[in-house]
């Protein structure tokens, strides 16, 4: 304690010294310490999911996948999906940011049902500590899709445990779903109207649509999965009367809007980041927001397109190509918005722009191929190869884990009332998009040239391919152990920070950093458009005059 | 729009329902499901299934109404129980478009 830099944050009281020991985190029902709670855990989670990549990608250094088992390497992909998925993407931006930010942003003092809101975070605990035992008992290996009937009459009983703990982890989701939901309508404060929220909520409402219509859906097939296998009902299995597509349309009625849990709240992120480091209103406010409903909306349509070749009727690949085809627009509306903002703009390049700006490419990238696969023949041949990785990596790791390190950068010194060191973190930064490049560029070839995805060993030709990616790989887990080490560095050694250290415009930046307890001195009013970077101006400037007066009288 | 939470407060979940109804509503219940049972004794050919997805869907919007308090909710609660049901029809329908087309185009010859 004594050797950290005494600051004045260090006298004030707020919600990280308003309360010491294990108990005031563990029963505390502060959004923000949930939030860290949150962070806490994904962060492990990152990093156990981050481990199992690694063994895949050492295991595909060599042609004949030497390193590791035909059955462990089953298990490694099974778990590294599984974990990354319903352990890291989707609680990612919504538990730990939307949690902290969300009342802050509508001028609350906290979520609408506290309380609730700390059993999400038992809910997923749970869950996680049952996906982590169904791994120490031997490991699942049927994909993270679950599909019968490996999940079925090819299992062992860890599937069990395991579908348990994604469907009580399920429930997390469900709850901060709707617990977002009843704050955003209730709870915005005065003259906060919906077209002044923040994008970044509109995305975090879009989301909770989707975890609450969505969630459920995998719930109940994996019950129904557990039904057939304990007492022998007719659901998926052939033999007594199932049918194993069934699956696969029940799971990816919930997994494909899952995407979008994972991806719009970095899109949310993004527009926070375009305006505040362009110093401008995004570019059609309004048609951003309403594209991250039709997002949502869209995205329980198109489910089919990971059918095409599962025996699906031709006539309904043709119309979820269609509606496939469809998500792309609200997705490209954004894009061009955001780059549409940037015309003109007083463009700064500190690091959650860098990591906007990886975001932007990423994404894009991710989404055209998307639309490769997306059409009914070129999917014949790309179906299950490694371009299928590389697209959907392009997504969730190029756009949603960028978008999530880009707000953790652009928020770590409202969360804890430090900067970061800004050359470390820009290093960071390039390390993450070359690493990231390198290694899945490769596998976008792979694929096309035929690679399949879920196994552990390929013909030699491909080696050159592999080892890039597995080059890259190890470039990219360096990446993310600098910011890891940087933050935490800064909790203790960073700079105090300021309560706008970006002069941004959001409701956040106007209680101190870190906030306290209640988030507001008094309850905030709401007099202007989002992003109205002028209105800022004027309020500092007004600010500044009235210290002069005061020190002049 | 601009005045985001006053007239949403009026309709809150305050209401009373007088026991008379839950009796009434839970006595219903139980006829369905007596029905539901008889039924099933019956062959009503391609009715079956009809029937019986007709009561359940009638138990359904009881349960929903006045054990769930829709029926007494604000509009914003009715809305995403409608976006629910909703969002199964869609589910159901759509994944008939593929059960039901199967047939539509055929499989080459020798591969069935
Ligand atoms: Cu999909």
């Amino acid at each position: 304690m004594s050797t950290s830099n005494p600051s004045p944050n260090d006298r004030r009281q707020h919600y990280l010294n308003a309360a010491y020991g294990l108990r005031s985190w563990l029963l505390t029902v502060d959004h923000k310490r949930i939030a860290l709670l949150y962070l806490g855990s994904i962060t492990f989670f990152f990093f156990i999911g981050g481990s199992f990549a690694v063994m895949i990608r050492m295991n595909l250094l060599t042609p004949d996948g030497s390193f590791l088992q035909a059955e462990t390497y089953n298990k490694f992909f099974t778990m590294h999906g599984l974990v990354m998925i319903f352990f890291f993407l989707i609680p990612s931006i919504p538990a730990v940011l939307g949690n902290f930010l969300i009342p802050m942003m509508v001028g609350a003092k906290d979520l609408a049902f506290p309380r609730l809101n700390l059993l999400s975070w038992y809910l997923y605990i749970i869950g996680g500590v049952m996906a982590l035992s169904a791994a120490a008992l031997g490991g699942v290996d049927t994909g993270w899709t679950f599909y019968t009937p490996y999940s079925s009459t090819y299992s062992n009983g860890n599937v069990v445990i395991m579908g348990v703990g994604a469907f009580v982890a399920g429930f997390s989701s469900i709850l901060t779903g709707l617990n977002f939901i009843v704050t955003i309508h209730k709870m915005r404060c005065p003259g906060l109207t919906w077209f002044r929220l923040p994008l970044f909520v509109w995305a975090m409402y879009a989301t909770s649509v989707i975890q609450i219509l969505g969630t459920p859906v995998i719930a109940i097939t994996l019950l129904l999965l557990a039904a057939e296998r304990i007492f022998h009902v007719g659901i998926f299995d052939p033999r007594i009367g199932g049918d194993p597509v069934l699956f696969q349309h029940f799971f990816w009625f919930y997994s494909h809007p899952a995407v979008y849990i994972m991806i719009l709240p970095a899109m949310g992120v993004i527009s926070e980041l375009v305006a505040t480091f362009s110093r401008k209103r995004i570019f059609g406010y309004n048609l951003v927001a309403f594209s991250s409903v039709a997002i949502a909306m869209l995205s329980f349509l198109v489910w089919g397109h990971h059918l095409f070749v599962s025996g699906q009727s031709i006539y309904a690949g043709l119309v979820f190509s269609v509606l496939s085809f469809m998500v792309a627009i609200p997705s490209a509306i954004k894009v061009f918005n955001w780059t549409a903002t940037f015309y003109r703009g007083s463009i700064s390049y500190d690091t959650p722009m860098m990591y906007c700006f990886g975001f932007i490419g990423l994404f894009t990238m991710g989404g055209v191929t998307g639309l490769l696969l997306a059409s009914l023949a070129v999917d014949v041949h790309l179906h299950d190869t490694y371009f299928v990785i590389a697209h959907f990596h392009y997504i969730m790791v190029g756009g949603a884990v960028m978008g999530y390190l880009g707000g953790m950068h652009f928020w770590w010194p409202k969360i804890t009332g430090r900067m970061y060191p800004e050359i470390w973190a820009r290093f960071a930064a390039v390390i993450i998009f070359v690493g990231f490049n390198l290694t899945f560029f490769p596998q976008f070839m792979l694929g096309y040239l035929g690679m399949p995805r879920r196994y552990h060993a390929y013909p030699a030709e491909f080696q050159v391919l592999n080892v890039m990616s597995t080059a890259g790989a190890s470039i990219l887990g360096l990446g993310y152990l600098i910011p890891m080490i940087y933050f935490i560095w800064s909790m203790r050694y960073g700079k105090p920070a300021p309560p706008n250290p970006w002069g941004a415009t959001g409701l956040e930046w106007r209680t101190p950093s870190p906030p306290p307890t209640e988030n507001f001195e008094e309850i905030p009013v709401v007099t202007e458009e989002a992003y109205d970077f002028e209105a800022l101006a004027r309020r500092d400037a007004a600010a500044l005059r009235n210290e002069g007066e005061l020190q002049n009288g | 729009m601009s005045e985001p939470t006053h007239h949403e407060k009026s309709h809150g979940s305050q209401h009373i329902v007088p026991l008379k109804v839950y009796f009434a509503v839970f006595a219903a219940l139980m006829v369905l499901t007596a029905t539901t049972v008889c039924v099933a004794y019956v062959n009503l050919d391609w009715l079956n299934l009809p029937v019986a997805l007709a009561i359940a869907i009638t138990k359904a919007t009881l349960v929903i109404l006045f054990f769930m308090h829709v029926k007494y909710s604000g509009h914003m609660v009715k809305v995403y129980v409608v976006a629910g049901v909703l969002f199964l029809i869609i589910m159901i329908g759509i994944t008939l478009s593929d059960y039901m087309t199967r047939g539509w185009i055929s499989v080459p010859r020798g591969w069935q």
